[in-house]
């Protein structure tokens, strides 16, 4: 059986772990936000700018990381323009998500056109290399999926275990979702809601660009327009389908990497010949949206989601 | 003004002003409070007992005056200060985190932000000996939003004590109690105050003031009227301070009973949830009758309710309306039958909180002529509608165009009041009418609601609180698991005999016939 064979690979695992990676940044940066309260749709504007600036920055002759580090500030400066509109002034989540992510997208593009005046096909950069992990690599299907990646796949996993210690661990994270399912239990002990909120959605949209920033400097190796392609929004859905909790939510990423690994390389099988190739490209829309029906039931949404927080208002 | 002599004075206020645009929140007020003291801070809704201790706590900055906490200056407008002098403050609305556990809510906030870890264990044991030895039983890993009032409360307490608070601030702390757990709270506040604590006790309600405090504390219109000690008074003399004028109890006239407007016979209602569906419920209602229906809170008064309001039509048993049966039942054919209705949530089922006075005002009656015509709003109707009310039912606001969300609950209670009676209604179905008022609101509604009666409706009077029900009632009938006992004229049952009836105690044998409990 085709599915069988394919899944038995180890190709067909790395390519998951690899798909997964920018997921896991970019669900990991919207957890983030969303446990403090505040939903953020600039995320797919933001991986579009993290996209942009870190190949940008490569590709003017700096470092890779530096590359990640200029990626991280973009995409925590249109955290910040996000965190202002909606955190103190309290302006509608919706509308200013998807203002921002119009704004990051459009002065990406204006940014490479203004860069890139005459250029016809976007040059290409030196991306980040696989770097395997001696000894463990050597493991059978899953050493080439998880010890055989770039480094900033590796990042991407050992966040997972950051952002999880800090939420649930630590003092900080405790205040971040008080601020997002009661802001009023915050400011009764003496610390700010705004700081909070707005500390939130800035990092977390440093999460977001790096996801970005995984597609031009690890997956590919340049810049095109629509590169991100949605992915944002799958990520929203991915927090969703993890009922805010990092773990879950990775996992999500994962699964949702595996179906569309397996429908790239379904449409190589025989089936391949007489099914449309759209139909496998709709696979793991199909499969997430199910998955998200069955799962998120009983998920408890932060309680604050989308309520903004005036002091002294009933 | 100082506490007794001899004890430790570790709170004190002195000269505190603080003004809101024109209205003067508080005004100059000066106290202080002793070691180990538990003094009640007594006023009506606006007295500004609230606003007087949010300053305290910082989450206000006086425009004038000074706080000493433990003979230091506080100062102004910082919570982190006034908790980490010693002051806890248990507020009126929760500030707990319902997804969030116990342990978790009482961690919150008590270590720098960035500390490494989150202390869990330390912590558990600590919360574990506070509850021992102030009898405040929580489980600490339960999620807050499972636990119930009383229970929400205590872990508010903890959150308090935890921070080694020596002042313990409650305002309005039974407002959402039953006396089972306020009895058990009053328990604490004395295990606290032997520990040496001291407490400020915000309240309205007189037994309890009575009942826990060493000294009283009297605001009115945001000025301190008066201070005496508890034992040197009475609730008449408290109840006169805080409105500064006589109460008279409403009283009821001896009045001939009409016919009935409304009957149930043999009526079951389904079960809704945990609510128990009404089980061979007779009843009838009268013109120019009070009838109470007394009982235990969750025994079935909000499903008679929903049947009378419309939102809930009989499985079994007849209801007639003038001796006929209703053609259909809904709330709007209850409207039409001119049964005004006086819900028991006023923020979730009687009113919008974002619409204005006068779009709540025409909530039932925004369809009818005068309001609109022909599909149109009449808004200058409605705001005429709205403007009568306020004058009529005294309903304190800036306008008819304010949002009802600012409104204090006993001027929300005035305005669903005039929508209703305004109506002329034929039966009134008031369900907790009362509840959370101060006095002078609670006077104000009662009396309307006994001059309804003496123009002909039928009332409805559902209450937890007996005093109110045997004060009120030309009959009265008890609710015990969805059962009704048989009408008790005014005055043939003692508090004690009503009292059995609540625990259930004369119900016949368990009612077996028809098909409720069958199935």
């Amino acid at each position: 059986m085709d599915i069988l064979e394919i899944i038995l690979t180890a190709s067909f695992w790395a390519a998951a772990v690899r798909i997964a990676s920018p997921l896991i940044f970019a669900t990991l940066g919207e957890l983030i936000c969303e446990r403090a309260g505040v939903l953020n749709l600039g995320i797919e504007g933001i991986m579009v700018i993290g996209a942009f600036t870190g190949w940008m920055t490569v590709y003017l002759g700096f470092g890779l990381w530096t590359g990640v580090l200029v990626a991280m500030l973009a995409g925590m400066l249109f955290g910040l323009v996000h965190a202002t509109l909606t955190v103190p002034f309290g302006l509608s989540q919706h509308v200013v998500g998807l203002g921002v992510t119009l704004l990051a997208t459009a002065t990406a593009a204006f940014a490479y056109r203004l860069s890139l005046p005459e250029v016809t096909s976007p040059p290409k950069i030196v991306p980040f290399q696989p770097l395997p992990v001696p000894g463990l690599s050597e493991l059978p299907l899953i050493g080439p999926a998880f010890f055989a990646q770039t480094p900033l796949t590796y990042l991407a996993f050992v966040l997972i275990a950051v952002v999880s210690v800090v939420l649930y661990r630590t003092p900080l994270g405790l205040a971040l979702r008080a601020a997002g399912e009661n802001p009023a239990s915050v400011e009764a002990q003496g610390l700010s809601v705004t700081a909070m909120r707005m500390g939130a959605v800035i990092v977390g949209s440093g999460l977001m660009a790096i996801g970005g920033a995984f597609l031009t400097m690890s997956a590919f190796s340049s810049f095109f327009f629509e590169m991100v392609n949605g992915r944002g929004w799958i990520c929203i859905a991915l927090v969703v389908f993890g009922a805010w909790r990092p773990g879950k939510a990775a996992l999500g990423a994962l699964l949702f990497a595996a179906f569309d690994a397996l429908q790239v390389r379904l449409q190589q099988t025989p089936m391949g010949a007489y099914v449309p190739y759209q139909v496998f490209l709709m696979v793991p829309y199909i499969l997430s949206i199910l998955a998200l029906v069955l799962m998120s039931r009983r998920a408890e949404v932060p309680a604050a989601l989308m309520v903004p927080f005036n002091k002294g208002e009933r | 003004m100082a506490p007794e002599t001899g004890a430790e004075v570790v709170l004190r206020l002195d000269g505190i002003t603080k003004r809101f645009g024109p209205l003067l929140a508080n005004d100059a007020i000066s106290f202080g409070l002793g070691k180990g003291e538990v003094i009640a801070l007594l006023g009506e809704n606006g007295a500004g007992k609230t606003t007087l201790m949010n300053i305290l706590f910082g989450h206000y900055t006086a425009d004038e005056g000074t706080v000493e906490v433990f003979g230091r200056p506080l100062p102004p407008g910082h919570p982190r200060a006034a908790l980490a002098a010693g002051v806890g403050m248990v507020h009126q609305h929760f500030t707990l985190a319902d997804n969030m556990t116990a342990l978790e809510n009482i961690l919150l906030g008590t270590r720098p932000l960035l500390a490494p870890r989150l202390g869990a264990r330390a912590a558990r044991a600590k919360v574990a000996r506070l509850s021992r030895d102030f009898g405040l039983a929580v489980h600490p890993d339960a999620r807050v939003g499972a636990l119930s009032v009383g229970e929400r409360q205590r872990v508010e307490i903890l959150k308090a004590l935890y921070r080694d608070a020596r002042i313990l601030i409650l305002d309005e702390p039974t407002a959402v109690l039953t006396p089972q757990e306020t009895s058990a709270l009053f328990e604490t506040l004395r295990k606290a105050v032997a520990q040496g604590l001291s407490v400020i006790f915000i309240s309205h309600k007189l037994g309890e003031v009575m009942e826990i405090s060493s000294r009283v504390l009297v605001l009115r219109h945001g000025r301190l009227v008066g201070e005496v000690a508890t034992a040197d008074t009475d609730r008449h003399r408290l109840a006169e301070m805080m409105v500064g004028a006589e109460i008279a109890a409403p009283r009821l006239s001896e009045r001939a009973p009409g016919p009935a407007l409304l009957t149930l016979s043999e009526v079951d209602t389904p079960r809704r949830g945990n609510a128990p569906g009404l089980r061979g419920v007779t009843l009838a209602l009268r013109a120019g009758q009070i009838t109470g229906l007394a009982g235990v809170s969750g025994n079935g008064q909000t499903a008679l309710a929903a049947l009378i309001g419309g939102l809930e039509t009989p499985v079994r048993g007849s209801m007639e309306l003038d001796g006929a049966p209703p053609a259909d039942w809904s709330p709007r054919a209850a409207l039409a039958a001119a049964i005004a209705r006086i819900p028991e949530d006023r923020h979730r089922t009687g009113t919008v909180a974002d619409f204005t006075l006068t779009e709540n005002a025409v909530l039932e009656s925004y369809a009818d002529a005068p309001f609109s015509r022909r599909g149109w709003m009449n808004w200058r109707a409605a705001e005429d509608f709205a403007r009568r009310i306020i004058a009529t039912y005294d309903v304190r606001c800036p306008g008819p165009a304010a949002r009802i969300r600012l409104l204090s609950g006993g001027n929300m209670q005035k305005l669903i009041l005039g929508r209703a009676l305004e109506a002329e209604p034929r039966i009134i179905l008031a369900n907790q009418p009362v509840r959370g008022l101060d006095i002078g609101a609670v006077t104000f509604v009662q009396n309307r609601l006994i001059a309804a009666r003496d123009k002909g409706a039928a009332v409805l009077l559902i209450s937890e609180d007996l005093d109110e029900v045997m004060a009120l009632s030309d009959v009265i009938h008890v609710i015990y698991e969805g059962r009704l006992s048989p009408a008790f004229p005014r005055g043939t049952m003692t508090p004690a005999g009503l009292g059995g009836w609540m625990a259930g105690h004369g119900f016949g044998p368990e009612y077996t016939r028809g098909g409720a409990d069958a199935a």
